[in-house]
């Protein structure tokens, strides 16, 4: 984990479902990053994103957004 | 410490990406009374190398486009005669049958107006590329036949080493959970490895860990776990380095672009390769013309119509790396007024793209009784995916019906308390290193020593860099079991490393154009070096290094053939 002052992996979470159980992004990434916070919500964990988007695409609510990693901009 | 968790199983196989859910079907069908369990380290719908899809097959053998002979002949050729032809033929006669068992299972692969299979040619001889226009479906579309058939799945495990039988052979697996921390011991009558490539080697120009080329979960473990059970790994010195978008670090892709009329140039807008098929040969091409001044080098689509950039945005956008078209907004970059520029690789191991992996014979089966070896991890030359389907089925069926009966294999237990030990140190460890900054440090070593061209005391001095991080291995500290997981893909990241040194100093010639260009043996040594390069795990707990012979080709290939892929630049004066 390096910083995630700026986590590329972006949840809004007025469209976020976890509260009712929904557990699809964390469940799909390959890297594991995505976990749920002491508050309920989903947030990126681990700087180790893959930039894939299994966890973009399988959202219900289309509450994620990807970014491309600042390194590699 | 608690015990223990203790799973029992018939076939145990490990990694869900492509080879894996193969393999556990076809064992499954081949017997249905069998217990298959399928593992991997993250989630099965969305684990690997296609976690997101694939855009084409990349070497498809249909009837009336190609015949098994012909592609033997042809990967033969591209990989400069090395290879086991016996492997590559048990693929290509099952291609076929490959894809339309896919196609019946719902995956959907280009058709012509007739209904025949649309193949494209991008290889520097046969037609073998295959566009799948739904591609990002086909883990989904897997993963119904995984349920179907009652595999049984756990997600979430990294394996860390194999359970060897007290006679040699394999008798299962030892697993943490990378979640709760518990440490799991699968027992079965056989294991498939199906761990992919070694896809974090070397260190992304970017610096950044997890901006590989391959799923950055492809970490090598099947590689380092082959080799402590005592498997042969071979051709661990023809490295795969691809022609990569430069940052992005993802495929372009020539097998996409091409067949619309894609093709690379360099700076002044000149062609200077023949075939942007991946081969070391034209890495090489690519390589020269950088260090010649002439580059950058880049993809150029901006000559074509408008209706074709959009079908190219339309695949390359969606499947495989579907973060590609958001890079090029990022840049502002339009393939239709702008060439892309592209750059070489860091170093991986890899099976599927290039010949790197464990040893197998035809039936998938390593040198390790009980171990099979399928995909990426396996050393079948540019097998690509479709490759490694057909592998996981073929070791799939192997392990079935060779293993399925009979007891499951003693082993001593002694080895479940060392290997215990071994995982859990870093979490147990009060204070240490991040596991992140030894990849890191590890990472860029491989840059700085092993990145071809092959310099001998540069790779000399990379073993003694990859022996002091060996000894930091015992000053990781992990915080979680989640950063306990990276610990663990460290050590495997470092065997990996010092393997693919010793290997690419073991081999004294150039061969395979860049994967393995020694600049001080420029030439192919044919009567020294015509063999495979073959390392394991000595007694001495050292690597053995030796040469195995290239078995007789059942495919005959005429020496005036054998390297045509040497003739891979277009002379400026053409």
């Amino acid at each position: 984990m390096s910083d995630l002052r700026s986590p590329s992996v972006r949840i809004d979470h007025d469209k976020c479902i976890a509260h009712k159980g929904c557990r699809t992004c964390i469940d799909v990434c390959p890297t594991d990053i995505l976990a749920l916070g002491p508050d309920g919500k989903v947030r990126m964990a681990f700087d180790e994103c893959w930039f894939c988007l299994p966890c973009e695409h399988d959202c219900p609510t289309k509450a994620i957004t990807v970014e491309i990693p600042y390194l590699l901009r | 410490m608690s015990d223990p968790k203790i799973i029992e199983t018939d076939i145990l196989v490990v990694g869900g990406g492509t080879a894996g859910p193969l393999a556990a079907i076809k064992a499954k069908a081949a017997n249905p009374a069998l217990r298959v369990l399928l593992l991997d380290k993250a989630n099965v719908k969305r684990a690997g190398a296609i976690a997101e899809g694939m855009d084409s097959v990349n070497n498809a053998v249909i009837p009336g486009h190609a015949t098994p002979e012909q592609y033997v002949r042809e990967i033969t050729i591209a990989n400069d005669g090395i290879v086991n032809q016996r492997t590559i033929h048990a693929y290509a006669i099952r291609s076929h049958a490959m894809i339309r068992e896919l196609d019946s299972w719902g995956v959907k692969f280009e058709k012509d107006a007739t209904g025949e299979y649309a193949v494209r040619k991008v290889h520097h001889m046969g037609a073998y590329v295959l566009p799948m226009p739904e591609g990002y479906a086909v883990k989904k579309v897997i993963y119904k036949q995984i349920r179907k058939l009652g595999v049984e799945v756990t997600n979430r495990l990294i394996t860390t080493r194999l359970l060897l039988a007290r006679d040699g052979s394999v008798a299962g697996a030892m697993a943490l959970d990378s979640r709760s921390g518990e440490f799991v011991v699968i027992q079965a009558k056989a294991v498939v490895l199906c761990t992919g490539s070694a896809g974090r080697l070397g260190l992304p120009a970017s610096g950044y860990l997890f901006g590989t080329y391959e799923n950055p979960t492809n970490a090598g473990d099947g590689y380092s776990m082959a080799y402590h059970a005592g498997a042969e790994l071979s051709g661990l010195e023809c490295f795969q380095i691809n022609p990569l978008i430069k940052d992005y670090n993802g495929p372009a892709c020539a097998y996409v672009t091409g067949p619309f009329g894609g093709y690379t140039v360099n700076a002044k807008g000149e062609r200077f390769i023949k075939s942007d098929y991946w081969s070391g040969q034209m890495m090489l091409e690519f390589w020269r013309e950088l260090e010649s001044g002439n580059g950058p080098v880049f993809l150029k689509l901006d000559h074509l119509a408008e209706e074709t950039v959009s079908r190219i945005e339309n695949i390359l956008h969606v499947t495989e790396r579907p973060t590609r078209g958001r890079f090029h907004d990022g840049r502002g970059t339009d393939y239709r007024h702008d060439l892309v520029e592209m750059h070489i690789s860091e170093i991986g191991l890899c099976g599927g793209h290039s010949a790197s992996g464990v040893w197998v014979d035809e039936n998938a089966r390593t040198t390790v009784p009980r171990l099979y070896a399928a995909g990426d991890l396996c050393n079948v030359a540019h097998n690509y995916m479709l490759g490694a389907m057909v592998f996981g089925a073929i070791a799939g069926e192997d392990s079935a019906r060779h293993w399925g009966g009979g007891d499951l294999p003693d082993y001593d237990p002694a080895q479940i308390e060392a290997e215990r030990r071994r995982v859990f140190a870093p979490l147990e460890r009060a204070e240490g290193l991040a596991p992140s900054q030894v990849e890191y440090k590890l990472r860029r070593m491989v840059n700085d020593y092993l990145q071809p061209p092959k310099i001998t005391r540069k790779m000399e001095i990379g073993l003694e860099r990859f022996a002091e991080i060996r000894a930091d291995l015992d000053r990781m500290k992990a915080n979680n079991p989640h950063e306990l997981m990276r610990a663990m893909e460290v050590h495997a990241i470092l065997d990996c490393a010092e393997l693919a040194a010793r290997a690419s100093l073991y081999r004294q010639e150039s061969r395979w154009g860049l994967y393995h260009y020694r600049p001080e043996l420029p030439a192919r040594d044919d009567g020294e070096w015509f063999c495979f390069v073959e390392l394991r795990k000595g007694e001495d707990g050292r690597p053995h290094l030796f040469k195995r012979p290239v078995p007789e080709y059942v495919v005959p290939v005429a020496a005036a053939e054998l390297y045509a892929y040497d003739q891979m630049r277009i002379d400026a004066a053409e």
